[in-house]
């Protein structure tokens, strides 16, 4: 496959792998935070750990709309489709996210509620057009990757003069989330962890661009590279954050090329730009209140905003006692610090957002690397990561 | 049997089933005759019993039954009838035995086209004539409309092993090679392509087939085979992940010696799956001591469906029961337990 | 995050912004509404079923030469703890 098999080639991932170790200074590590839950993936899935020196590590942030998401939103999805006769559509990923009273959307649609999974907001075009007795509702999540096919619905609905389409808008924004984790009292203050430098999403980037970035470089001095998905990439992108942290540098630099460019995607940008607006807060699971993180359906655009239509209370929930996922989704704790994790909290019973989806932090650590021995092949030794009695 | 029991044939091109041919009347009794019967026929079905009647051999004899659920009901590659003769027989040829009877229970909606019903046993028939099973007896039921998802078939199959032939999950042991007998993900992807709201073009088709022929050459290679079992719902790594708990110890794959389709991969990228979880129907994991695996390997590539088999690992001592893979990159990871059925994700 | 691949643009359907695409061999049809001017044998970056960007060719290739860039010292032949020559 074009453009995917030439970015995971074994023999440059092992030249990488050397010209890192070359270039550390022996001296110090490098805390290097990877924000987007794709990276997370990318990191354990392709086991990029095992090619790194000891002293370049991988902090896991929360780069992940579904784990993000807080379970009110979640509650309010379900109340939605079970009290009205709705469907309601959804990316495959939410559908096992687990809302309050152990209910899920999974579990919802078992007990009979219309949940539909679908690939794109056309398919819940489609299912409006073919059943304009019905309400049909589509759950928005996501960055600002996921948020232009949002608005190209809603306008294409708006269009067509579609009565039954709405969406129950959760788009939220990453420079936002950047921002308060940086200015968390442990990152800035207490030094318990330093998050030396970060790989920017990829796909994010992609419809921003890498102006957004520049504030952060100049703000709190620490370089951002934005990194592609693919591991090389992701290799590229740890030895380029290295170089700029030996230099003494923190500039915004761009290893994905091919498709990030400082500007982005600005006719996306408009289209979001003419369909969203900013609410003043909004809650991230793990983070708390977030200023200016997240977007609402304008006014002229109402009649497709479900908050709009349907009544949808503000729902509470909180957090299991003893969840870590506020620290871990800093980089202050590691999933194994955390009591529940691996005891009550497991990816068939997450407790907290870092376990709920696979890019979470406590799921692909769970998944891909509780417990390694001498490799297969050559027979190297590969380090051990114990799993710590809870 | 009288000539002329019915006063009209089924109307097997727009007819539908109803309640009446699950009732246990004449109606029924003609569904049967002009369905089921016809295309199953053999010796003993036609003997129109509520039992089948067989001689057993001595020795030792093995069961297994299986509930077939699927949907879409035709898919690119097969159908629910074919699956549920191929998966029964393969769970069957599995421990070692030579397959030989099957049972076929049918669950049909109120309102099911009959034309659908027939091409399904019709390519029940052919499948179990293809294995060299039998279909020796069965039982219909209807149900109202709304409570079936079409068609519901359960299957059970009994067969025989041949002495000295002991294959089990619990076998597997530290230095055992471990192969596969082709592509994995095929079926998988064949039915998602199929589904709606997941629309894509493919030429992917199921690999659902009996490999009772396969086995039997194989097992009189080498009858000390330790390990059979087909990857099929959860895929290849849920079912190592089985073999490995059974067996009390740890595995280690090569991702780079697993055979995946290059369809397959790209159907799996589109949707964010891992290949290595998806279904297979006809395909199967052999675990044997490291010193058969070349006589087994080219066994399989010589029959038509191993064409592409292929060593993809070993058993190694793991008290923890990991399975282990080092990537195409060059790194190491686990290959969990899924929570449950991978779904397509956006994230 | 943001699970996004490269597909070529096989089919244009410019009235309603649709394009078929494919990955491999798998063919599916998406959204072209974000982008501008997209051709057959383009490449684009598809995500929950839209094209949200092209994919630069040359930038594509000049990304794999540098990670081939560098110059390896000589004692960096497998001097690190994991890796595998």
């Amino acid at each position: 496959m074009k453009y995917i098999d030439e970015f995971r080639d074994g023999k440059l991932a092992r030249k990488l792998s050397k010209a890192i170790a070359q270039e550390v200074d022996k001296g110090r590590t490098y805390n290097l935070m990877e924000f987007c839950g794709g990276h997370t993936h990318a990191i354990f899935r392709y086991g990029i750990q095992d090619l790194m020196p000891d002293n370049v590590k991988f902090v896991h942030g929360p780069g992940c709309p579904v784990c993000v998401l807080p379970i009110g939103r979640i509650d309010n999805a379900i109340a939605l489709v079970e009290e009205n006769d709705a469907i309601l559509c959804t990316y495959g990923d939410m559908m096992r996210v687990p809302a309050s009273g152990r209910k899920s959307l999974l579990k919802a649609k078992a007990a009979g509620a219309d949940v539909r999974m679908v690939y794109s907001t056309q398919d819940a075009l489609k299912l409006a057009r073919e059943f304009p007795d019905k309400e049909v509702i589509f759950f928005a999540i996501g960055f600002e990757t996921t948020t232009p096919p949002t608005a190209v619905a809603i306008k294409q609905a708006k269009v067509e003069g579609l009565k039954n389409f709405t969406v129950f808008c959760n788009h939220v924004l990453t420079p936002a989330a950047i921002q308060h984790i940086l200015q968390s009292p442990e990152v800035r203050e207490m030094g318990a962890v330093s998050i030396d430098g970060f790989f920017g999403p990829s796909h994010v980037s992609s419809v921003i661009g890498t102006e957004p970035y520049e504030f952060f470089t100049e703000e709190f001095q620490r370089p951002v590279v934005i990194a592609g998905f693919e591991p090389l990439d992701v290799m590229q992108s740890a030895l380029m954050l290295i170089r700029q942290l030996n230099e003494g540098r923190s500039e915004v630099e761009n290893e994905y090329t091919r498709v990030v460019t400082r500007e982005g995607n600005l006719k996306a940008q408009a289209l979001v730009a003419e369909v969203f607006e900013l609410r003043r807060e909004f809650e991230w699971r793990g983070l708390g209140m977030v200023p200016y993180s997240a977007l609402s359906i304008k006014e002229e655009f109402a009649e497709f905003d479900a908050e709009v239509r349907f009544s949808v209370p503000k729902i509470v929930a909180y957090d299991v006692k003893g969840c870590e996922c506020p620290s871990i989704l800093r980089g202050v704790k590691k999933p194994t610090d955390c009591k529940l994790f691996g005891t009550i909290c497991t990816p068939e019973n997450p407790m907290g957002s870092c376990m709920v989806s696979s890019e979470g932090a406590c799921a692909a650590y769970w998944s891909y690397g509780r417990f390694r021995q001498p490799d297969a092949k050559s027979g190297a030794k590969v380090i051990k990561i114990e799993k710590e009695a809870a | 049997m009288v000539a002329k029991r019915f006063p009209m044939k089924l109307d097997l091109k727009k007819g539908k089933v109803e309640m009446v041919h699950g009732s246990g009347g004449r109606a029924m009794a003609q569904l049967i005759e002009e369905i089921f019967v016809k295309h199953f026929s053999n010796e003993l079905l036609d003997q129109g019993n509520d039992q089948a009647l067989f001689k057993v051999t001595a020795g030792r004899m093995v069961m297994s039954c299986d509930g077939h659920v699927i949907s879409p009901l035709f898919f690119p590659g097969g159908d629910i009838g074919s699956l549920s003769v191929h998966g029964t027989v393969n769970d069957v040829a599995m421990s070692g035995a030579k397959p030989l009877y099957l049972s076929a229970g049918f669950i049909i909606e109120e309102g099911y086209p009959l034309a659908d019903l027939n091409r399904i046993v019709e390519s029940m028939a052919v499948a179990a004539k293809k294995a060299g099973v039998m279909v020796v007896t069965g039982d219909t039921k209807v149900v109202e409309r709304g409570k079936g998802d079409g068609v519901f078939i359960t299957t059970t199959g009994v067969g025989v092993v041949p002495e000295g032939v002991f294959i089990s999950g619990d076998k597997a042991q530290d230095g055992d090679a471990i192969l596969v007998s082709g592509t994995m993900g095929d079926h998988g992807v064949a039915i998602m392509s199929s589904r709606e709201g997941l629309e894509f073009e493919t030429e992917i088709l199921s690999d659902s087939a009996a490999l009772n022929g396969l086995i039997t050459q194989m097992v009189e290679a080498v009858p000390d085979i330790h390990c059979l079992r087909d990857p099929t719902r959860g895929g290849l790594a849920t079912t190592l992940n089985e073999i490995a708990q059974q067996s009390g110890v740890g595995i280690q794959l090569i991702e780079d010696d697993v055979p995946v389709h290059e369809d397959v991969k790209a159907a799996c990228e589109l949707l964010g799956l891992d290949p290595m979880y998806v279904a297979n129907e006809g395909k199967l994991i052999c675990i044997c001591a490291p010193q058969h695996a070349e006589t087994l390997l080219n066994i399989m590539k010589s029959h038509a469906y191993g064409k592409n088999a292929a060593i993809v690992g070993k058993v190694v001592e793991d008290e923890h029961g990991f399975v282990q893979m080092e990537t195409t990159f060059g790194g190491s990871r686990i290959v969990d337990w899924l929570a449950g059925e991978q779904l397509p994700r956006i994230c | 995050m943001c699970l996004a691949i490269p597909a070529r643009i096989v089919a244009i359907e410019d009235t309603i912004d649709m394009a078929t695409v494919t990955l491999g061999n798998v063919k599916k049809e998406i959204s072209i509404a974000l982008i501008d001017d997209a051709k057959i044998d383009d490449y684009v970056l598809l995500h929950v079923g839209y094209a949200l960007h092209k994919i630069s060719e040359e930038e594509a290739a000049r990304t794999l030469e540098i990670f081939d860039e560098v110059e390896l010292m000589e004692e960096f032949t497998g001097e690190t703890s994991e890796v595998k020559s």
